[in-house]
Formats: C-alpha cells, structure tokens, sequence
C-alpha cells in the first residue's frame, strides 16, 4: 500500500514536470526545437527495451512469489541490464543532443526537455540499484522467497517507470510541437 | 487487506525470530494473508509474454505515425493519446496487478492521476494552452 | 529500547560483549558495520529511537524551539513598524525576518507540531503498538530537524531568504536576491518535505491498516479523521512544491531560465505551481487544530460531537475542493477574466464546508454542560477567532473587493487569524489537553488561564487593528510608514500599528507563561502530582492506557465496538430510565485489560540508519550551493546508508543486546536489557 501511495505522489510529480514541459517546448530557437532534434527511431527502441524490461520484472515478481530465488534473480538481473540499457540510451541522446548545440541552458525548451527527462532516468537508475540490492538480499537470505513481498513492491516501482515512459514518448516525442 | 509494503519492515520480524504471533504492528488485518498473492494474480508466463507483444505491437504502431504525420491530419493526435492511454491501463492492471489486487489500491493510485491530470489541465488552461491562438 | 520481551525460545548462543568475535554472525552485525543501538536510557534511546511517542515528543520540542524563533522574527518586525521611520532594522534584514519568519512558522512549526500529534497520538488512538513504518518514522524527524538546521544556518552565510514566502519569480532571481538565502531556502523546504512525504504515507498506511480489531472508519475518532484528511493532502501537494523548488534551484544554480522573462519564460509558471501547492497547505495547517477542537469541545461539553458524520465528510470536501481554488491567490496577476471568475466561485463554495464544521462546534457546545478548562478554553477562543479570520476571507474571494485589499494588511489581518485563530490556539489547546497522557502530570490551570487570556488579548490587539492599517492602505511587507501620510482621527496609522505592536508582546508574554507552565509543572521541587488516568473523563482510545503510555502503548489492543469506545466502556444508558449512569472507572478498564496482556510483544528496534541518511541530505544541499564534490560525499552517505537500512533487520537480533539475556522465565515477563 505504501508503494501506491507513493506512486500517487509520484503522478503530481511527473506531471508537474510534463506540464512545464508542455508550456515551454515552443520556446526554443529555430534550428533547435523538438521537431529537429530527436530521433525517434532511435527513442522508439529504447522505449521499447523499457517496455521489455517490464516483461522480465512481472517475471521476477512471478518467480519470487513461487519461491524460486535462482529464476528471481535471473530476472531481475536481465530486468537490471534493460534498464541499464534504457539509461545508456538516454546518456548517448543527450550527447548527440548537446553535441548539435542543445545544451541544458539553450533554451526554455532545452531547460525543460532536459529536467523532465533527466527526472525520469534517475527514477530508472534508482529502480536499478534497487534491483541490484534486491538481487544482494536475494544471494544472502536463507529462506528461498522470503523476499517476494520486497520483489513485488520494487516491480510496482519498476513499472510505474515504464509507465511514466510510456507518456513522456507519446507526449513528448510523437506528438509534434 | 493484504498489501505489500508493510511487510518489508515486517517480514523481517520473522526472519529474527521465527515467531511473528504478536509483532509490533499487532496482529490485526495483516496476519494469515500471506498466501494470497499466489491465490491471483500469477498468470503463466506466457500470459506475460503475449501482453507484451500486445504492447509491443501498440508501441510500433505509435512510432509508425511518425512517418503519416501528414496523411493523418487532425486524427493523429488522439489516436496517439487513445494508444498511450490503452498501454498505461494495459501495464497499471495486468503488470501492476491492480486488476486483481484489492481496490483500495486502484483507488490510491487512480485517485493520485486523476488529480493530477485535473489540475495540470486546468493549470495549463489558465495558460491557453488549449486554445489555438 | 526500554522493554524488550525476553526472548523464549531456547537461549542463542550469546555474543560476550566486548569479545572481538561474536560467536554467531547475524546479518545486523555483518552489515550494519555497528551494532544495533539498543540502549533504553540516555541520549541513544533518543536519538536512534524509531517508537513514535519518543518521535513526536522531539517533533514537538523543536518545533516549539522554531516557534520561539519565528516569534522572535515577527516580534522584530513589530518592533520595527511600532513607530514611524522605524530603524530597528534595515530594509535588507527587515526582508528576510518577514520571508523567515513565514517560512518557519509554516513549515518549521505548524507543520511539525501537528506531526508532533499526529504521530504522538494516531497509534494511540486506533490502539496501535506503533507506526507502520517505524524507521522511517525517525527518518521523516531526522529530515525535518536537518532542513530547519540547514535553511536557519543562511543566517550566518550571507543572509537568509528575503523574497516573501511565496518567493514570488523574478524578484527572488539572483539579479534582485544576490545572497544564497533563496537557495538556502530551496533545498531547505526540499528536505523538510520528504519530511512530510514520508510521513504522510507512514500514517496514511498506519490508519487504514492498523486499528484496532472492530474500529471501522466510521468508528474512528475525529482527530484521526481529520488527520487522514491532512496526510492525503500532504501526499499530493508535497511533490509540487518539489517540482516548483527544483526549477528554481535549477534556475538559481544551475543556469536555467524557467521564470526569466527576458528568456520567453512565463513567471505565473511559479505562481502556479506554488499556489497549487499553497492552497492546499493552507488546510495542511489548520485542519490539525481542527481536528484538536473538534476532540476538546466534546469532553468538554460532556456531549458527543455534534454531526459526527457531518464533520468527517466536510473535512474530506475542504480536502477535496481544495485543490480547485488555488488561483484565488493570483487574482491580481492578470489571470484573464474567465479564470478570475471560476477561481471565485470555487473559492466561494468552500466555505460552504468550513461553515459546517463552525456550526457543528457550536452545537456541540449548545445545551452541553461546560467546563472552562484551559484546554477548553483555547478550544473556543479558535472557533471565534477563525470565524472573523473566515469573514474576511470571505471578502477576498469576491475578485473586486480582493484586488483592493491584496498586498495591505487587511490580507495580514485575515491570514493570520486563520493561522493563529485557527491553527496555533488549536494547538495549545492540544498541549493543555494531552499533556498528561504524554507527561503523566496535568499542567496548571491558573497559570494556563493566564497563558490563554494574555493569548487571546495579546491575538486580537496584534492583527485586529491589521484590518483598519490595512484598508487605509499600509502595504504589506513595508518596512516603514511615514507620519505625513498616516492619516486623521480614528483612522490614524501611527496609534493602531503602536496598538499592534504592544499587542505583539502581550502575546509573546502569553506564549513565554506557557514555557514557565512546563518550568512550574516539572521542576524537581514540583508539588504536583501525578495526573489521574482520566483527568477529562474523556472519550478516546488514547485513555484507555497508562499516562505516560508504555513503550508498547498496550498490554492487549482493545476491541472496539462503538464510536467514542472510551465512553461507552464508562457510561451505560440504563434503558428504563433514559439516565446515562456510570458503570466502570478508567483503572477498572486499565486493569481488565492488562489482565488479559499478550504475550509476545515485539517491537521494532532502535536503527542508526535514518538519522545518517537525514543528515547527509544538507551535506548534498551545500554541496549544490558551494561546491559540486560535496554532492558526491552526500550521495555516497545516502546510499551506504540506504544499503545498511536496506540489510538491517527491523528488530534487532538477541546477540545485540549485552548480556544476552538468559533463556528461561515466564513468557510474560518483561525486563529491561541493555
Ligand atoms: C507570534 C505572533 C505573530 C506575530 C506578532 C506576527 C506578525 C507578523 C507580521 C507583522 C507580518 C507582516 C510582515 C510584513 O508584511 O511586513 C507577518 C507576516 C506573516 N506571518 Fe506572522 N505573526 C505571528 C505569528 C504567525 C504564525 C503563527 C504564522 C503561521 C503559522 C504566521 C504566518 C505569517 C505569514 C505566512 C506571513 C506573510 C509573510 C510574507 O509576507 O511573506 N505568523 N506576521
Ligand atoms: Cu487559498
């Protein structure tokens, strides 16, 4: 329960984020809007590894809650590394990004862009070192399933990322400025 | 109400003593709801695997509009919203469980969105944001 | 921790303290580098204690701490506008007291003190053993101590925050702000609120999943109620605060343009998001005194709250509506006039539901038999003050009349006999009211009268002459007012602001007669005794224990069967004669219950982990002001201690404890280890 509660929290958020987003992502230059500068190929397959990666935690969670630590954690490792390259995608687009002239503080649009987004990626990386303790807890603990509760609470965390993804690139990035 | 966070301090409890007939969060409501989670809920993998593909599917069709940005016009956008909004359930109740899970936690999360969504419209309505200039 | 059940099962193979080895490695002592803080007395059983009562005793003690400073502040400002030209203090400080001052009556004392309450006084009354969350309990304290500490701290590093509270963009932009005040105050508010986050979520969880077995939600008391009613606000106003206070840190340092116009950007962006946080603050400040009063004036009417089910939905309307009003605020920003106009009447629908809960009072009270305790008494000085303070509120919501008044001191006026009327006497009726559950001795009532008389005086000579300054025209944070326009007669600024002043300390006397009350109360030559179970014949759960409760509240968690389960069990209504006649007295209750005591009581232990992690938010908060690596040095605390919070078992193992206590014994038996 705690975890929805949280993830409630976490809606006023985001969308605090994406609503500043949305007001400013006109205010740009002419060369460096959105229009221009995102790939959408490029963030099309990451989204769709984010989306995967939520594929492995229901697995991870499925695992846990039959007492299988060995499964569990295999999942959550594969679920660790979609996430890890989710996150790597996001570092190489920002890189190409700001090697194309878009730095944080280049425009209103760029401002917003980059803090709505970067928001979103520590969520993912915090979702990855939970996975990754989890994953520590999981080798040390002697009773197999022990932890499922722990298991499920992080994938409800884990897909509320993906979520959240999941309106940021029709939001942001399909619909046209 | 069986739930899920409570326990991440609780379990614990166990773990130290073997015993958890009186923990210190008392015994009511939460004991002997352990077991629950397997009773729903845990659909066979490849239940999993097909919404998935199911999402999947949406998502290349999402990233698809991008090349007939043109050829759909005015349906382009709420077809992009109608799609999101069809992953976003699709993930919250069958990934998140809420469609099997007790419904005070559909509540507490639904609640949190629908707030949100009601007053960041509105926010972004003072703006004109909706309003073609 | 104090009382900890002896363990039963067959003796572990004990740890001999001091011996580098311990014979059985737990996973407390592999991970968690110390062992477990466990001792009962002394400063640790303070410091790391995770049990709630201890939690909101130093909730309430700093917060009475940053009240006394806050008091301070405005008693400056009120030294300062006393005459005219005043040269108390120069325009740059004069901007700082009010914008600190605000800020730490806001959230580093009225928010807290209601913490200090609720979390005091939830599990006891829903006949709970503690919070769900117990470690993260301390941490949300721990949080709230290190922010204050860290945004007081601005004073001595170049001056504190000086943009008014709501910290209106541009004018708090480094151009007209030089110091880092405003960043002081950025990251500052950014700690307190995990604070507030995590408590809310804490409590929420506790009241929804933790009464006590037969406690439905209509069966819970009003005071849980309403608090569930403030958590929930709480939960969704805090992250916009946290959105509105990262775009400004990033604007201040980090070289982003979110309010600067002359980048295209739109300052009502802040305004907004401050406000859709701040109206909903607003009910997070006064709903907890609510909730005290609407707690005192049943016991002491001796007649049940009128309209039980009338109050609880009200307070979930204001908590609901609240959320559509917030633009009533910015009336004069230049909204447009279709905004203007919705914000208006939403504002105007709200005080449908504030009347209601006034009108329940005062039936409460109607016909009942009075007793005019000081708890009492402060109980009713907040129903009369507020209702003034919701008259003038009332004239604002009407958008014409509002553009007159906003930025006088008629707004001042207005505010603060909501805050003060409604939120602070609330909780001073609170202090006088439970303090013998939580201290065990009843605090004087002689001196308590006097506290509350030079109170009341001492509230309505300060902001009662605001509404007059303000409707001649005295501009708020002004810091000086000239004679040559302070105008004729009646209407003379120059008397009614020495009227304010000289009120200001009639009450700063009142509050310091309630720190002499503690002093006289508690002193080691102290007379007085020790307070009844039952001093107030009261009606709640939360009496049903011993004063000061026990480390685990309850011997057996009571089984409630009615709405005011406390009564019920003292009083019957003899059928024939309609006569309600008193059946039991408060220890004969006690005794039932401790008689049929459970046996294993398990309570979480003390954990060192939340305190390192609250701490090491300002470290990263310094960091962001002064010098990026000291960000890195606060992650790395944040996450070590993450990890050793994450591994640490929630109570602790026996071979923590020094000497492992010896097997054997009866199961009930209770000792005090360590
Ligand atoms: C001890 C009694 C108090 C006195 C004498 C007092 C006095 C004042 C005065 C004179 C101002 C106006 C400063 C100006 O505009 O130039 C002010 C502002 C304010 N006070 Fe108080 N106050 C008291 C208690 C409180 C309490 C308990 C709260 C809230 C819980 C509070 C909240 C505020 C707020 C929000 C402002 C607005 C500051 C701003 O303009 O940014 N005050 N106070
Ligand atoms: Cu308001």
């Amino acid at each position: 329960m705690a975890m929805w509660l949280f993830l409630g929290s976490e809606c006023l958020l985001f969308g605090g984020l994406i609503s500043t987003y949305m007001l400013y992502r006109g205010r740009h230059s002419a060369e460096l809007g959105p229009d221009q500068i995102f790939d959408i190929p490029f963030t099309s397959v990451s989204s769709f590894v984010l989306l995967m990666s939520s594929l492995t935690m229901v697995l991870a969670v499925s695992a846990a809650a039959q007492k299988d630590d060995r499964r569990t954690n295999l999942w959550l490792t594969i679920t660790a590394l979609l996430g890890a390259t989710f996150v790597g995608g996001q570092v190489y687009e920002f890189t190409v990004m700001y090697r194309e002239g878009l730095g944080f503080t280049t425009s209103l649009f760029s401002s917003s862009f980059y803090t709505l987004t970067g928001f979103h990626g520590v969520h993912v990386t915090v979702g990855i070192i939970m996975l990754m303790a989890l994953v520590g807890i999981n080798k040390r603990s002697r009773v197999p399933g022990d932890k499922a509760e722990v298991v499920e609470m992080v994938g409800l965390y884990w897909h509320f990322v993906d979520v959240v993804w999941i309106i940021i690139f029709t939001l942001v990035y399909l619909i046209p400025a | 109400m069986s739930t899920t966070a409570e326990h991440s301090d609780h379990t614990d409890v166990e773990h130290g003593h073997g015993h958890d007939d009186h923990a210190a969060h008392g015994e009511h409501g939460q004991h002997g709801q352990h077991g629950q989670h397997e009773e729903h809920g845990h659909k066979p993998t490849s239940y999993y695997v097909k919404v998935a593909l199911f999402l999947g599917v949406l998502t290349a069709l999402e990233t698809a509009t991008y090349w007939v940005v043109e050829e759909l016009g005015a349906f382009l956008v709420p077809s992009l919203l109608i799609m999101m909004a069809i992953k976003f359930v699709v993930v919250a109740s069958l990934f998140m469980h809420l469609k099997w899970d007790n419904k005070i936690f559909s509540w507490l999360f639904y609640s949190g969105l629908i707030l949100a969504v009601l007053v960041y419209a509105a926010f972004l309505a003072t703006f004109r944001f909706f309003t073609p200039t | 921790m104090a009382i900890i059940e002896r363990p039963t099962d067959p003796a572990p193979v004990p740890a001999v303290a001091g011996s580098g080895a311990p014979a059985v490695v737990t996973p407390s002592q592999a991970y968690g580098v110390l062992r477990r803080p466990v001792s009962s007395t002394g400063w640790r059983s303070w410091v790391f204690t995770v049990d709630h009562k201890k939690l909101g005793i130093m909730y309430g003690v700093v917060a009475m701490f940053f009240f006394i400073m806050g008091g301070i502040e405005a008693l400056l400002i009120r030294l300062q506008l006393a005459g005219p030209e005043g040269t108390v203090l120069s325009a740059g400080l004069y901007n700082e007291m009010f914008t600190m001052h605000a800020t730490t009556m806001v959230f580093l004392f009225v928010m807290p003190m209601a913490a200090a309450f609720a979390n005091y006084l939830i599990p006891l009354q829903i006949g709970a053993r503690d919070v769900a969350f117990p470690r993260i309990n301390a941490f949300g304290f721990w949080c709230f101590l290190a922010g204050g500490l860290f945004l007081n701290t601005s004073w001595f590093l170049g001056g504190a925050a000086d943009g008014g509270w709501f910290m209106y963009q541009p004018n708090a932009s480094p151009l007209y702000s030089p110091t880092n005040g405003v960043d002081f105050w950025a990251l500052g508010l950014q700690i307190t609120g995990i604070a507030s986050l995590t408590g809310a979520i804490n409590l929420i969880v506790t009241i929804l999943n933790m009464r006590a077995p037969g406690m439905t939600l209509m069966k819970m008391p009003i005071f849980t109620w309403m608090i569930l009613v403030v958590q929930f606000l709480l939960l969704f106003a805090m992250p916009v605060i946290t959105v509105a206070l990262f775009l400004l840190m990033f604007q201040r340092s980090f070289g982003a343009t979110f309010f600067d116009v002359a980048a295209g950007a739109d300052p009502l962006l802040w305004q907004h998001l401050f406000w859709i946080f701040g109206h909903p603050e607003v009910y997070i400040i006064v709903l907890p005194g609510f909730a005290i009063v609407s707690e005192v004036l049943p016991v002491f009417s001796r007649k049940p709250l009128f309209g039980y089910r009338f109050v609880v939905f009200s307070g979930a309307a204001i908590g609901f509506v609240g959320w559509g009003v917030w633009a009533h605020h910015m009336f004069a920003s230049g909204l447009g006039p279709v905004s203007v106009a919705v914000f208006s009447v939403a504002t105007m629908l709200i005080a449908i539901p504030t009347g209601v809960k006034i009108v329940n009072w005062t039936l409460t009270m109607w016909g009942g038999k009075i007793q005019f305790t000081t708890a009492m008494l402060f109980a009713v000085g907040l129903v009369v003050s507020f209702t003034i303070g919701g008259l003038s509120g009332v004239t604002h919501a009407v958008a014409p009349s509002d553009t007159q008044q906003t930025d006088t001191y008629y707004i001042v006026a207005h505010f603060h006999y909501t805050i003060f009327g409604g939120a602070v006497l609330g909780l001073f009726a609170g202090f006088y009211y439970w303090w013998p559950k939580a201290f065990g001795k009843l605090l004087n009532e002689k001196l308590g009268k006097w506290n509350f008389w030079l109170m009341m005086i001492g509230m309505n000579m300060t902001f009662g002459p605001m509404h007059i300054i303000g409707l001649q025209g005295q501009p708020r944070r002004m810091m000086n007012w000239t004679e040559a326009r302070a105008g004729e007669g009646f209407f003379n600024l120059g008397f009614w602001n020495r009227v304010a002043s000289v009120g200001s300390f009639i009450l700063a006397i009142g509050v310091f007669l309630f720190l002499v009350n503690i002093w006289y109360t508690h002193r080691a030559k102290s007379n007085t005794p020790k307070a009844p179970l039952d001093p107030w014949d009261a009606r709640t759960l939360e009496w049903i224990t011993q004063s000061p409760p026990k480390e685990h509240n309850f011997d057996k968690v009571p089984t409630v069967h009615a709405l005011d389960e406390f009564f019920h069990r003292k009083y019957e209504v003899d059928h024939e004669t309609g006569e309600v006649r008193k059946v039991a007295t408060a220890e004969e209750i006690l005794a039932a219950e401790e008689a049929q005591g459970d046996k294993h009581i398990h309570l979480p232990s003390p954990s060192y982990w939340p305190i390192i992690l609250a701490f090491a938010l300002p470290v990263m908060a310094y960091g962001v002001i002064y010098n990026r690596l000291l960000i890195v040095v606060g992650g790395l605390i944040v996450l070590l201690a993450m990890f050793g919070w994450a591994l640490e078992p929630s109570v602790a193992d026996d071979s923590d404890y020094d000497p492992p206590a010896e097997g054997g014994g009866t199961n009930k038996e209770l000792a005090t280890i360590g």
